[in-house]
């Protein structure tokens, strides 16, 4: 199965290292043409505002767009962001692929990022196995609020931090900076579903 | 253990600007530009290298006034300098809410034995490394983040170079070594054995390792990173060349597609002039910055 990772910017690497790990053909995707050859995508994290100034610049955003339109996109953190319909703090273009709106730096600067250990809801551990889930929170987005038809499968309190809308995922932390490997699972599972 | 979830929350920080470009700034204005261009982060500061080096005197933490203007300016992180062992500036940062210290050789040092205690701050710290031996110490004592100290305010990319090199190529006898051997390397490096063991398992540095210290086109960001650096630092290069607001956007383009000659061409093309200058290996001793600190 071959796995995209956009490598414009982030934390890519740690992405294509875990997809490795679970057996998955991991490319690094810089350029337009490489969407066609990829199963799914994963918007790593990173600073959203330089991935949306290289995509404009690259004109990677018509491809990337008509690539959500029709295959599996895992997004965490600033690819979060870059998923979500509405975004605030301050307000810019998104892919909107996910019925949600979402607010950047929410929590605050780095002093309030934070690692905190969750409980997942029953449909997670339904689609991956049970047990306290690990999230690492780095000056991380907050979901402020989902449509109907998006499914919350993971809240940290009352604030979902990994949805699911149709083919696409959404996490507001960072799975693939601790050893749990069951978002990339859920995520493959998906994949290769297609 | 060095790897707690406190120094995972801080190289965490790190991880997620990887690929990217750090720019100097010293207003809000300068980092307004940054961010446009698509930096990663700005390094608030009084005054860049470039001007430090020329106007001489005492270099300081940057003005609170200042760090302010520039955190409520951009939604990017915001970095800014500590001198070496100055935990007081250290303490006013952390107070401050930066994302990042850099206890830099850049600023005048405050203390000629001794850095900052670094594990005693929630704060993320990066500090300058000419070796592995001295990533290490400054690993062990706290720091989330590496970079070359390269010579700052040279635009001489030479010495970026040779320490990111050197850190490589160390790193690379590591991990061919017979672990009987490690503590004997551990006492060579001056380096805790904990950390040179971890570094001849892994192959790398326990934390980001970027580049800095005289980088000043986008060519001279490819180099370093197809030489192992994992995002860079620009401070003089941006702001004292004729165009920064073109240069800034072609580096950040070049540190994307550091090895794509044609991408790296189209950043290159039309950038208007360069910051002037300074060949290091003309330098007197007296005036390098990167001897600063140990």
């Amino acid at each position: 199965m071959r796995v995209g990772v956009l490598s414009l910017q982030g934390d890519f690497e740690a992405h294509s290292r875990r997809l490795s790990d679970l057996g998955a053909e991991a490319v690094e995707v810089r350029y337009g043409h490489q969407l066609e050859e990829i199963g799914g995508l994963v918007l790593p994290g990173g600073e959203s505002t330089t991935n949306l100034i290289l995509m404009e610049e690259e004109r990677l955003w018509e491809p990337l767009q008509r690539f959500v339109g029709q295959r599996p996109v895992l997004g965490t953190c600033a690819g979060a962001i870059l998923l979500a319909r509405d975004v605030s703090n301050p307000s810019q273009p998104s892919l909107g692929a996910i019925a949600m709106s979402i607010e950047r730096n929410a929590y605050g600067r780095q002093a309030d990022s934070s690692i905190r250990t969750v409980e997942p809801e029953r449909e997670f551990t339904e689609r991956t196995r049970g047990g306290p889930l690990e999230a690492v929170f780095i000056r991380a987005p907050i979901i402020r609020s989902v449509d109907p038809g998006v499914t919350v499968l993971l809240r940290d309190g009352p604030d979902p931090i990994l949805v699911e809308q149709g083919r696409h995922l959404a996490a507001t932390f960072h799975a693939e900076l601790t050893t749990d490997t069951r978002l990339h699972e859920l995520f493959l599972d998906k994949v290769g579903r297609g | 253990m060095f790897l707690d979830n406190d120094f995972r929350l801080k190289a965490g920080l790190a991880e997620q600007l990887k690929g990217g470009v750090i720019m100097d700034v010293t207003d809000a204005d300068q980092a307004r530009i940054a961010q446009d261009a698509g930096a990663v982060a700005v390094m608030a500061l009084e005054r860049v290298p470039a001007d430090i080096r020329k106007d001489g005197g005492v270099a300081r933490m940057a003005s609170i006034r200042k760090i302010r203007d520039i955190m409520a300016t951009v939604s990017i992180p915001v970095m800014a300098k500590a001198r070496i062992g100055h935990f007081a500036e250290a303490m006013v940062l952390q107070a401050l809410k930066v994302d990042y210290i850099d206890e830099s050789e850049v600023l005048t040092p405050a203390d000629e034995e001794h850095h900052i205690d670094k594990r005693a701050f929630p704060t993320p710290f990066v500090c300058g490394a000419r070796n592995l031996g001295e990533a290490l110490r400054r690993i062990a004592e706290g720091a989330a983040m590496i970079r070359t100290k390269g010579e700052a305010g040279s635009g001489d990319v030479v010495e970026a170079v040779r320490h990111m090199r050197a850190i490589r190529e160390q790193i690379r006898q590591l991990t061919v070594t017979e672990r009987n051997a490690l503590s004997t390397c551990a006492k060579n490096l001056q380096a805790p054995l904990e950390l040179v063991e971890w570094v001849a398992k892994e192959g790398r540095l326990p934390v980001p390792n970027f580049s800095a210290g005289g980088i000043a086109t986008p060519a001279d960001a490819s180099l370093v990173m197809s030489l192992g650096a994992e995002a860079v630092f620009v401070g003089s290069g941006i702001f004292k060349s004729e165009d920064p607001s073109r240069r800034a956007k072609a580096i950040v383009k070049a540190t994307t597609f550091f090895s794509d000659p044609d991408k790296l061409l189209e950043a290159c093309e039309d950038l208007g002039e360069p910051m002037q200058g300074l060949d290091v290996s003309k330098l007197d001793e007296s005036e390098l910055l990167q001897t600063r600190g140990w």
